[in-house]
């Protein structure tokens, strides 16, 4: 192994014992709560903050603790391994709205914003998916029209991670034509803004305590020195931030399969049927030995991205495979997990029917299964 | 102030324990290791005075390479530097000699340990440290502040606590509740690689006892499941067969 390996894996092995140090004390005590109330336990990510996890991606210079992606997996995968939810939110709030203002935003907007959004302070939230524009987000309806040194912006966004409790926001509105792919822009917009606000929280089915609402915009003035790169650059900016943001969705689905993975060993050895442990059974020992085979390969395609991206190659297709992959298996490993559980995983005093719900997420947001495959086959056709 | 801390790399409390080579070698195939949880407290305090009063703080582990990453979790915990020190742990005496060694002309004010190791579990470096130092040395410290060049302390006594105060320099042998645990951060993480850990030889010291074998605890009998209904079967069997009542 090479000596930068064996630093990559000894800092992945630390940061693996802090977060499950952290998660045990911190989110598992909680996360049913969390899940039941629908709770987004802002507190948890002030915490989360101090501990650096809010800005892993960020440079030392805006305050952030300045690791790779590979480090980045480990951060989300082992949060979710816990709580899929709150593995969600961390992501969304790194790899999105951090994201999207450390890759494209100005030396002024950096220094200004990165700080905050790396302790925690600020929680961000990034905007581009609208009540009837999902896959085809290009066809967007939410206008910006200049008006002087400002744009005023009117529509609204929705499915929004961090839609109310936000304090900055990353949006991508329409300044052209519409359907033209440089027709859009990217504004921050910092919570308080006069003509901005919040909507309809949604009540969904998994990842209950992330937080997802509807953004609403009626003559919303936005400064231009707001805008994040230049006029008309917003949605291919986008893409390349969900480039990034596929491999955190990766990462999220390998952490919520390997806790379903983990909670059915221990119980199919705790669990007795016909005087032996179900494990022994091997219409569960091999239920098993496919989980932790898929698992391992979502590892491989997900670290294999998270190599590419650190070695600033294109990544499109290998986090579109990562994602496509991880996330599919994640609803097959936490399923077979209910199955193993028997009656028992159809409860909620029994992890599984959580892992369940939350991996479903896992192959529609960012991208569905569908539009990663038309990714990946583009790229092959091309 | 300058503050020694020891730490041992201990096996994690979860750890299945075995033994090879006829019972005289530990068997650390697929163990995983951590600092011994009450080294971590000590380590902790540290950094709690670091923060509150201003302190260096210097880890020392006695141990082979492997030792390593263990002594750069407490470098991201935030100590300052480390030593560790290129020989096996061999027993308590041995441990304390080359502690003793590294800290003698070092001028630390503090030198802060577990109270115990969670692995052998002798409880006397601290003690041997003291000796080999001539400077005090007091254990299951749960308490320490530090007023000027003075240390107050609080130790767990048999059913209760005895407070004492006493100069620095001395050694502590230290338990919970003397820190808030700490955990590492992102930055400490990242930054515990570029710290100083200078690896030094051990000196020679004497031999005082020598292994013979290792014994693990007889294997836990069969768990028995008593039906609630059945109040008597288990008294009975907690009479006759466990005599416990």
């Amino acid at each position: 192994m090479s000596k930068e390996a064996t630093v990559v894996n000894e800092n992945n092995a630390m940061i693996r014992d802090m977060i499950r140090d952290f998660a045990e004390k911190e989110i598992r005590p909680h996360m049913r709560v969390w899940d039941e109330t629908q709770e987004f336990p802002v507190p948890l990510f002030r915490k989360m903050g101090a501990l650096g996890l809010m800005g892993v991606l960020v440079p030392h210079e805006y305050d952030g603790s300045g690791f790779g992606y590979q480090e980045y997996v480990t951060v989300i995968s082992e949060i979710a391994r816990v709580d899929g939810s709150i593995g969600l939110s961390v992501a969304a709030h790194n790899s999105l709205c951090t994201g999207h203002l450390l890759q494209f935003g100005n030396e002024a907007q950096k220094k200004k914003w990165l700080p905050k959004l790396a302790s925690g302070e600020w929680i961000g939230a990034w905007g581009l998916t609208e009540p009837n524009t999902g896959s085809d987000a290009a066809r967007m309806n939410t206008v910006a029209v200049k008006d002087g040194d400002y744009y005023v912006i009117n529509g609204s966004k929705n499915f929004i991670t961090h839609g109310k409790s936000g304090d900055i926001f990353v949006v991508i509105v329409r300044t052209g034509e519409k359907g033209d792919s440089r027709g859009m822009t990217a504004f921050s917009i910092v919570k308080g803004t006069p003509g901005f606000s919040s909507g309809r929280k949604e009540d969904k089915l998994g990842m209950r305590a992330s937080e997802t609402t509807e953004l609403i915009f009626e003559d919303c003035r936005v400064h231009k020195d707001n805008m994040i790169g230049a006029e008309g650059e917003g949605f291919i900016q986008s893409l390349k931030v969900l480039d990034g943001g596929r491999i955190s969705i990766a990462a999220l689905a390998l952490g919520i399969a390997r806790g379903a993975l983990e909670a059915s060993i221990i119980y199919a050895g705790q669990r007795h049927q016909f005087g032996k442990p179900i494990a022994s059974f091997q219409g569960i020992s091999f239920k098993l030995a496919d989980m932790a085979t898929k698992i391992e390969a979502a590892e491989l395609l997900t670290r294999r991205a998270a190599e590419l991206k650190d070695n600033h190659q294109p990544v499109t297709k290998e986090s579109a495979m990562a994602k496509y992959y991880a996330s599919e298996i994640a609803v097959e490993v936490s399923t077979e997990a209910v199955q193993i559980f028997g009656g028992y995983g159809y409860t909620k005093d029994y992890p599984v029917e959580k892992y369940y719900r939350d991996s479903k997420l896992c192959t529609i947001g960012e991208g569905t299964t569908e539009i990663q495959k038309i990714v990946i086959s583009r790229s092959i056709l091309a | 102030m300058k503050i020694l801390v020891c730490i041992t790399h201990v096996p994690d409390t979860t750890s299945r324990i075995a033994f090879t080579d006829g019972d005289t070698k530990f068997d650390s195939n697929g163990v995983q290791y951590i600092i011994g949880p009450y080294d971590d407290y000590a380590v902790a305090r540290a950094v709690e005075l670091k923060e509150s009063q201003g302190a260096t703080i210097t880890v020392v582990n006695v141990g082979r390479v492997e030792t390593e990453p263990t002594i750069r979790k407490a470098l991201a915990i935030g100590a300052d530097d480390a030593i560790r020190i290129n020989a096996e742990p061999e027993d308590s005496y041995f441990v304390a000699k080359q502690i003793a060694n590294v800290a003698k002309d070092s001028g630390y004010d503090l030198i802060l340990m577990g109270r115990e190791s969670i692995d052998f579990n002798g409880g006397v470096v601290h003690g041997i440290v003291g000796e080999l130092l001539e400077i005090p040395s007091v254990s299951s410290v749960m308490k320490l502040d530090i007023d000027g060049n003075v240390a107050k302390i609080a130790r767990e006594i048999e059913g209760g606590k005895e407070y004492i105060e006493l100069e620095m320099p001395f050694v502590a042998g230290c338990q919970e509740p003397i820190a808030e645990w700490k955990i590492p951060n992102m930055r400490g993480i990242m930054t515990a690689r570029s710290k100083p850990l200078n690896v030094v030889d051990p000196v020679d010291t004497d031999h005082l006892d020598k292994l013979v074998r290792f014994e693990l605890p007889p294997p836990k009998g069969d768990i028995k499941m008593i039906d609630p209904e059945h109040m008597e079967e288990l008294v009975s069997l907690l009479k006759n067969e466990a005599k416990v009542l």
